[in-house]
């Protein structure tokens, strides 16, 4: 049996892959799966710890967080495809036009 | 046996995710995260949760993946990301901060998992599904009324203004 401890590592280890890759990409497609990244990494840690005190919750949250993983994604690309309709661009960079 | 199982199956979804933010192509990084994705599902088996396995496959390697292999055809690739990067300096930081995000989560939640005990293998699909119908039976229902409204929202933003 592999100890939990090697599971939230690699939990850890996506979870960073993750980070960076929201912060170094500047498409927002690659931007979005880079968040998918992290909930699954979130998600494969709450399922290890769940694992090791021996009851389901963990998992059952797992379960909510596919289910509103799903509306963000949905919601999500709907938004990038609008924005790309009035802009005819895709890069992150464009988009400064709600900051101060 | 297991190590060796979970070690291959770590080191395909450390290499995937690097494939996905290191390849330019958003086409490739779609099919690194299906990959990644699908060696999730296979360490959710691993743990014994099988129900969360078939789930993942389903709702994230089939219908999200979906959804954004057909975005990314809308959006038409590769005409992003080409050209000098203004902010070259800037996005470099992200590598010392992101080595030093990963250590201290690292040693703050594996430091602390050391020496406590061990449940037993937990989880059944009959009792998951108890689990959800009972305790989180509020939050369940909550899940429906939140994939109508998103449902309802997407219509929203995808209709063209006449």
């Amino acid at each position: 049996m592999v100890p939990e401890s090697f599971y939230v590592t690699l939990s850890a280890v996506l979870f960073t892959i993750g980070v960076v890759g929201v912060v170094i990409r500047r498409n927002p497609l690659v931007i979005f799966m880079s968040i998918e990244l992290m909930l699954n990494a979130a998600n494969l840690a709450l399922v290890a710890f769940g694992q090791r005190y021996g009851n389901l919750d963990g998992q059952a949250v797992v379960f909510f967080v596919m289910a509103v993983a799903a509306a963000e994604v949905a919601v999500g690309l709907a938004i990038i495809v609008a924005i790309f309709r009035i802009r005819r661009r895709l890069s992150v960079d464009d988009l400064s036009i709600m900051r101060w | 046996m297991a190590y060796a199982a979970f070690f291959i199956v770590a080191m395909i979804a450390t290499g995937s995710a690097l494939g996905l933010i290191l390849r330019t192509n958003a086409i490739h990084g779609a099919l690194f995260l299906v990959v990644n994705l699908g060696s999730i599902a296979a360490l959710y088996l691993m743990l014994g949760a099988e129900f969360l396995a078939a789930a993942q496959v389903i709702v994230y390697a089939g219908a999200i993946m979906v959804l954004f292999v057909f975005a990314i055809m809308v959006l038409i690739p590769g005409k992003e990301e080409t050209g000098p990067d203004p902010r070259r300096a800037a996005r470099l930081l992200a590598l010392p901060v992101g080595a030093l995000l990963l250590l201290l989560l690292v040693f703050v939640i594996v430091g602390r998992l050391r020496g406590a005990p061990t449940g037993g293998p937990s989880g059944s699909v009959p009792a998951l599904g108890r689990l959800l119908f009972t305790s989180y039976l509020f939050p369940f229902e909550l899940t429906s009324v939140l994939l109508l409204a998103a449902m309802v929202g997407v219509l929203l933003l995808a209709r063209r203004r006449a």
